[in-house]
């Protein structure tokens, strides 16, 4: 039995007190960069007591098909981002993922990639998807060579989806099977 | 004094029952025509049940600052359409008017300038107004005809604010001052 | 400007409201046929009462008033105002100017004369003459080839394929994404005349 599901080797997957995660969030949202790498709704100011009241109430309305952690690094028990899945389809057996890295200084460095190692196993060792989707803006580079690293595979393009800075960008879909992550997981 | 406030010459102003106004608003609607003249939002389909649930709520409410009206014809008691004054501002004497006609088959017979007549007798010699504001979209050339037969002048251009079928129009802002309305008329009204 | 040209009437068919004392019945009808609901739904396939019906109809012209992003509407015929399906724009993003659309046929015997086609068209004009939105995407399982058939002869473009993303039947079916530019749109609009 794998003892260590929520643990890797710089990152740990957890679960913060609402006023944590708002305090953070409402924070990282002032960054535009990063809310414009992760978000295809329009960048707003948000305080931290608006997001903690939305963290409360997703943790009270606990949906059976989504699955939401922080990251924290391991060695300063940092909160640096969120990872999740969502939209499962349990009939079908598949999934969205989703991260954000919050914290600047630890974009580029592998810890992104940890956590989505560290989720695709939990979607395929614990909730036993059959594959895991996701979706990522064109313009996102450093994201897309990451889910390349780990296996995802392209599968499409919406084109268009996205306009900013004068400037339309495409919708870049990609997905793993579970064949697929098992044999890169032996 | 007058007693026939609500009436004028080829139509009279009404209320009317929240179920009868659901349906009749319902099926007006599917006619976009009828919603792209009036309304700058897209047009929904809104079911009977929803409409009446509308008008329903503005009865309990009962704001001090709209006075509608529906609009039926003499000839037949035909419901033809709605007519009101909207944001009274009473400090200043200032309202909107808005008039709609659902029933396509009675556009271009006068009974929209007629309506208009009633309301602004209503607004003038009722809530006594000071002036009364209407905005328009410029590809309503009928009823910007209308409006300037019932004496309102052109005040203003808000350019490109309308977005439809690929092209760009303006909204017209007309109004009448309640001197104006009076030489109009020529009415002697108490002071 | 177009205003006289309606947005809502077609050949045979009409977009229209809902009408919460009779469609109820005829779409739970539709409901009981689990073919329509897999052609449409990754959900688990699930017939609903009349009652649910009804609450749910409610609950869309609540979300279509308070979310905005939302334009729903009932198919019926022309000819007697029989309820024939429904069609929708949905999930709008009005600042990146998208969207997605769907309709469904409820009745086998009211497919394939070409209802499909005529509502499809009237919700392709509302989403770009109306709405003023960029792009459509509809989402469409590969087992749904009269589906996939109708959104490509619109226009529509494969964009992605989600493989192996639904679970039927003992095996393992791909989820197409079909999308459609405005401008598409306006090229064969204008090659058409």
């Amino acid at each position: 039995m794998e003892k260590d599901l929520f643990r890797g080797k710089l990152v740990r997957l957890a679960v913060e007190e609402p006023l944590t995660i708002g305090e953070s969030f409402s924070r990282w949202a002032r960054d535009s960069e990063y809310w414009r790498l992760a978000n295809s709704n329009p960048v707003r100011a948000v305080s931290s007591k608006a997001v903690k009241q939305w963290v409360e109430k997703e943790q009270e309305d606990r949906r059976g098909d989504q699955f939401e952690f922080s990251i924290r690094t391991l060695q300063e028990d940092r909160l640096i981002g969120d990872v999740g899945l969502d939209g499962v389809r349990w009939n079908h057996g598949n999934a969205f993922v989703g991260i954000a890295i919050g914290e600047r200084e630890y974009w580029g460095k592998g810890y992104g990639t940890e956590a989505m190692r560290l989720i695709l196993r939990y979607a395929f060792v614990e909730l036993n998807l059959q594959r895991v989707s996701l979706s990522v803006f064109e313009y996102n580079l450093r994201a897309i060579r990451s889910y390349e690293k780990i296996s995802f595979v392209h599968e499409g393009r919406q084109r268009g989806v996205l306009k900013r800075d004068g400037r339309r960008y495409d919708l870049v879909y990609m997905g793993i099977l579970r064949e697929e992550w098992l044999s890169q997981n032996e | 004094m007058n007693g026939n406030l609500f009436r004028g010459e080829l139509v009279r102003l009404t209320a009317e029952e929240p179920e009868l106004l659901g349906k009749s608003f319902s099926s007006w609607d599917r006619n976009s025509e009828f919603r792209r003249l009036l309304d700058d939002e897209p047009p929904c389909l809104w079911s009977a049940k929803k409409i009446q649930s509308w008008f329903e709520k503005d009865i309990q409410e009962m704001n001090e600052r709209s006075f509608q009206f529906l609009i039926r014809t003499l000839q037949d008691e035909r419901l033809i359409g709605f007519i009101g004054l909207w944001d009274v501002e009473w400090s200043h004497g200032d309202a909107e008017v808005g008039i709609g006609i659902g029933d396509s088959e009675s556009w271009g017979k006068g009974y929209g300038t007629d309506a208009m007549r009633v309301i602004l007798r209503y607004g003038f010699s009722e809530l006594n107004l000071q002036r009364i504001t209407l905005g328009v979209f410029d590809y309503n050339a009928r009823a910007i005809r209308s409006y300037e037969k019932a004496g309102f002048t052109h005040e203003g251009r808000v350019r490109k604010a309308i977005f439809r079928d690929g092209s760009r129009a303006d909204i017209v802002y007309m109004g009448i001052l309640r001197e104006e309305w009076h030489v109009l008329n020529n009415e002697q009204l108490e002071d | 400007m177009k205003i006289s040209e309606p947005l809502f009437v077609a050949q045979d068919i009409c977009l229209a409201p809902i009408d919460h004392e009779k469609d109820a019945e005829i779409e739970a009808r539709w409901t009981h046929d689990a073919e329509y609901l897999r052609l449409l739904s990754l959900e688990p396939a699930l017939p609903q009462s009349a009652a649910q019906l009804k609450k749910r109809y409610e609950q869309i012209e609540k979300d279509q008033d308070e979310k905005k992003n939302l334009f729903y509407f009932t198919v019926r015929m022309r000819a007697d105002d029989r309820l024939i399906g429904f069609a929708r724009l949905y999930w709008i993003e009005w600042s990146n100017a998208g969207g997605f659309v769907q309709l469904g046929i409820g009745d086998p015997n009211d497919r394939r004369h070409g209802y499909g086609t005529q509502t499809l068209r009237l919700l392709l004009r509302y989403a770009f003459d109306e709405l003023n939105l960029y792009r459509l995407t509809a989402v469409i399982p590969e087992y749904n080839p009269v589906a996939l058939r109708l959104f490509s002869k619109a226009g529509f473009v494969e964009e992605v394929r989600r493989r192996k993303a639904l679970n039927r039947d003992g095996r393992r079916w791909d989820l197409v994404d079909l999308g459609l530019l405005h401008e598409e749109w306006d090229a064969r609009q204008a090659s058409s005349r």
